[in-house]
């Protein structure tokens, strides 16, 4: 692992205009992901990390999102400034994702075989020979029983674990250096959950990319990702390695979320989940965002907006957005 | 695949046992005898009397059913005595210049209409996209006989550069082939820019485009053949519209198919031939959507899987 | 390790605007109705102010271009036609028969569609199957087909006309009725009614029809521009209303022989029939993508 970012996300603003007013999805994220490392993108949903994800790969809905500001640079160019084409040629090759549901994220009228070899007959050129081949050989590495078979096959003919499958065949075909999984278990079975993690990270580890796992779910990041950026109405309220950020949560949000999850070891009183409702991106409140629901809450939180800082007292890479930090880290249990 | 085209078969020759059936209770609900009606007032007995054996009216109504269903299984629709002929044969005759129309009218409308809709749903809420949704409109409510009267005005009297009636030539086919074309166009129009519009924002699209693909790519391979599934039933459907117009229209430029047939043997009470006129354009359509149905299945593997 | 789901309520997750709804549509609305109530009252009383006599022939005042000044010193704005009858009163006229015809039609349309439809989604079962494979059969007919050939039976006439077209298009009526009355069925309010003992009739009149209202209306504004088309087209063939009723189609059926001489009588009623074919669409459009989007394929 080497310490220079693959991909660098800096004050990335990505706006919605829906019928209710302007929504500000994405406001001023910023974030590395370096060569070979696991980054988790955590938050709920509305958080912006779906968005943001979205704006890694210039694939934002249009004309109702737009990127507003910031920069994202990979490997040194910035893909927001870069034109349509280049970027278009850099997904798929470069940066590939894997969507959460596999059924609506595959076409029903093509064959399964046909739109994993799409990647080699459009990017490389491949003769519908050589890309059925390709693709029988990727759907044997995914662990797709009978693949010579299931060539043929519609995606609706396949269980929802095996569609997860294809789809990540189809991201892995032209061995990218970045792949973005957006909540790529979510819509699994709870057996399956774990086969899809064991398969990326067996998989990751073989191609040394990178991956983002966006994700909602603090178990299914644990034993995967390297560090954690976590996300709360369009911004960044905590960063770190996952350990570091686990164990000292330098954030309230985190602290809470800390708070309701289950612990491994021997059963708790009960769980305690964080008050209040998640926030209304359409009204959100002056200051720090997650105030209405925290306890540390004071009238400065209301007064400043907190910036992403260095957590006080903790090691280099661990930083928190949040005017109590101190005081998070001393109170946590 | 088997299993659904034999469902399909059996709806298609169901729906035309439906509307002979309808056309033999309209026939007897209408008051009047029957023999009488269909040979108009000034038809003398023996013609009545002769009718009425042929259609079984002394029988009771079962039989004179069983009568009349085993004329039509042998396509028989008795005697036209105002042309003198065989009524279905009257009718055959006229079949290829409606078909040449409605084909020709379809294809206009097929070329003009899913591109007009691509580029409508593409740039929704444009300034592009509003004219065609204006233009479609227009389409839509623009009654085709006044439309045809407009352009024998326009184009056969005042430029005088085709003829307002008539057939034989291209130059024939092209004002009837516009007037007939225009409201089928329109609906296309329609259906597409929503199908479209719909599909876009499936999961499917974006991972089309997360692929790198060629936006050309995204939309008309990725999106247009999902957005058209639902497309082809309602076009098939709004298939019979365009064949009713096929009526007016001839009737309009005179051009001489079995709609024109139709109108004229209405004026002559000469109702063998207008049974057998509307069966067969109704055998058409059900041929159409028989057709259609067929399509839908290869367009849908998950209609086409289904029985399997 | 267990996972923990931090979706704990409903968020508001900005959803991509595609189009704009709501307040966008009241223009359309507006426009709509307007030109809809400028017809209605013109055919009310238009009528009035300038008399048309069906019989009045008067050969000097044949086919006189608009603006013309008539022997009797009054002026033919749209000009006469080829028996020298005023065009604008033949117009207003016409537009009282369109406009009549169109709501008789709907209103027996619908009555006979909502209550196949009632009948078919509220009890369902056989009944539900025999009366919409009916409604398929008929869906699977070109309905303009089957106009023809019960006009042509039953001769000319405005109530006959009214009669063809509603065999022709209750069918949509039946099966948005039977949509509503399936889902309302269902509901619980109506298990509640039923458990408090009230009666099948009570039931359909107080619980299930009200539900029915809304989208049955939309289909009407959707559906009676169609119809007036309809009775335009059959009149112009001279199977729906007689020549002595001067409905639009029938005008314009006899301006097609005067052609070189009097475009007017052709061209003039025509562009009246399109713009309130068209006003109609734009409202009926309007409010089904406010009321009731999912009625898009219609």
């Amino acid at each position: 692992m080497t310490s220079e970012p693959l991909l660098s996300v800096r004050d990335l603003r990505v706006e919605f205009s829906t019928s209710a007013g302007v929504v500000t999805a994405v406001d001023g994220a910023s974030f590395d992901v370096r060569r070979g490392e696991t980054v988790a993108l955590l938050g709920e949903s509305g958080s912006g990390k779906s968005v943001t994800a979205q704006a890694m790969l210039g694939i934002i809905p249009k004309p109702a999102g737009r990127v507003t500001g910031g920069s994202i640079e990979y490997d040194g160019r910035d893909l927001l400034a870069l034109p349509a084409t280049a970027t278009r040629e850099l997904r798929g090759r470069e940066i590939a994702m894997v969507f959460q549901d596999p059924l609506s994220s595959l076409n029903p009228v093509f064959r399964v075989g046909a739109q994993i070899g799409e990647m080699f007959r459009k990017h490389r050129g491949a003769s519908r020979k050589e890309a059925r081949a390709e693709a029988l050989e990727l759907m044997r590495r995914v662990g797709i029983p009978a693949a010579e078979k299931r060539l043929d096959d519609y995606p609706h003919q396949f269980s929802g674990g095996m569609r997860q499958r294809v789809m990540i065949a189809m991201a892995l075909a032209l061995s990218p250096r970045l792949l973005i999984a957006d909540e790529p278990t979510t819509a699994l079975d709870v057996t399956v959950q774990a086969q899809i993690m064991d398969l990326l990270a067996r998989l990751q580890d073989e191609e040394g990319m990178s991956l983002v796992l966006i994700t909602h779910d603090l178990g299914v990041v644990a034993d995967v990702a390297d560090r954690v950026v976590l996300m709360y109405a369009g911004r960044v309220v905590e960063a770190g390695p996952i350990r570091e950020v686990y164990e000292h949560s330098a954030h309230p949000y985190t602290a809470g979320l800390m708070g309701s999850l289950p612990a491994i070891d021997g059963p708790r009183e009960r769980l305690t989940p964080i008050q209040g409702a998640p926030p209304d991106l359409l009204d959100l409140p002056s200051g720090c965002s997650f105030r209405p629901r925290c306890a540390f809450a004071s009238e400065r939180c209301a007064d400043e907006e907190p910036v992403l800082l260095g957590a006080p007292g903790r090691p280099a890479p661990h930083s928190s957005a949040c005017h109590h930090a101190g005081k998070v880290l001393t109170d946590a249990p | 695949m088997a299993a659904y085209v034999l469902r399909r078969l059996f709806f298609s020759v169901f729906v035309l046992w439906g509307a002979v059936t309808i056309i033999f209770v309209v026939l007897r609900l209408v008051p009047g005898d029957p023999a009488y009606i269909m040979l108009g007032p000034d038809a003398d007995q023996a013609q009545v009397a002769a009718l009425r054996a042929q259609l079984g009216l002394d029988h009771s109504l079962i039989q004179q059913y069983a009568t009349y269903l085993s004329n039509v299984v042998r396509l028989d629709f008795g005697q036209s005595f105002r042309l003198n002929a065989d009524s279905m044969s009257l009718v055959l005759q006229r079949v290829p210049a409606t078909v040449q129309l409605a084909s020709t009218a379809l294809l206009v409308s097929l070329l003009i209409g899913l591109p007009l809709g691509v580029v409508a749903a593409l740039r929704a809420n444009t300034w592009i996209d509003r004219g065609i949704s204006v233009f479609s409109l227009l389409g839509q409510s623009t009654p085709s006989f006044w439309l045809g009267i407009v352009m024998i005005l326009l184009f056969a009297r005042g430029l005088q550069v085709l003829p307002s009636s008539g057939s034989g030539s291209w130059a024939h086919l092209v004002l009837p082939t516009i007037t007939l074309a225009l409201p089928f166009l329109a609906i296309l129009v329609r259906l597409t820019r929503s199908g479209l519009l719909e599909v876009v924002h499936e999961g499917y699209v974006q991972t089309a485009r997360a692929k790198g693909l060629l936006e050309s790519t995204v939309i008309l391979s990725h999106a247009l053949r999902n957005a058209l599934i639902p497309i082809v039933t309602v076009v098939g459907l709004q298939f019979g519209a365009l064949l009713g117009g096929t009526v007016i229209v001839e009737t309009v430029f005179a051009w001489p198919g079995v709609g024109r047939l139709l109108i004229d043997s209405i004026g002559r009470r000469d109702y063998g031939v207008v049974q057998a006129s509307i069966l067969l354009v109704a055998t058409i359509f059900v041929g159409i959507n028989l057709l259609v149905d067929l399509i839908y299945g290869f367009l849908d593997p998950r209609v086409r899987l289904a029985g399997d | 390790m267990t996972s923990t789901d931090l979706d704990l309520t409903t968020t508001a997750v900005p959803r991509p605007a595609t189009s704009t709804r709501g307040r966008a549509g009241s223009a359309r609305i507006r426009f709509g109705l307007a030109v809809i109530i400028v017809y209605v009252v013109a055919a009310a009383i238009g009528p009035w102010l300038v008399r048309f006599d069906p019989v009045a022939t008067r050969t000097q005042d044949r086919l006189k271009p608009p603006g013309s000044r008539l022997s009797d010193g009054s002026l033919a704005i749209l000009g006469t036609d080829q028996v020298g009858q005023d065009l604008l009163a033949q117009m207003l006229q016409g537009a009282r028969i369109s406009i009549a015809v169109g709501l008789a039609t709907l209103l027996l349309a619908g009555t006979i569609g909502v209550t196949v439809g009632l009948a078919a989604g509220y009890f369902g079962g056989w009944l539900d199957s025999v009366l919409m494979r009916l409604a398929d059969i008929q869906l699977a007919f070109p309905s303009i087909l089957l106009a023809i050939f019960i006009a042509a039976l039953l001769g000319p006439s405005v109530v006959n006309v009214v009669i063809v077209l509603a065999v022709s298009n209750w069918v949509t009526f039946a099966r948005v009725t039977r949509g509503q009355a399936l889902t309302t069925r269902r509901r619980e309010f109506v298990d509640a009614s039923r458990t408090l003992g009230a009666g099948t009739w009570r039931l359909i009149r107080r619980c299930v029809l009200p539900a029915c209202i809304a989208p049955v209306l939309v289909v009407a504004t959707v559906e009676i521009g169609h119809v007036i088309l309809a009775e335009a087209s059959l009149s112009f063939l001279g199977l729906g209303t007689p020549a002595s009723t001067p409905s639009w189609g029938v005008t314009i059926a006899n301006g097609r022989n005067y052609l070189a001489d009097a475009w007017w009588i052709s061209t003039v009623p025509g562009i009246a029939l399109a713009f309130l074919v068209v006003s109609l669409g734009v409202l009926g459009d309007a409010l089904r993508d406010r009321y009731d989007p999912r009625l898009r394929s219609l």
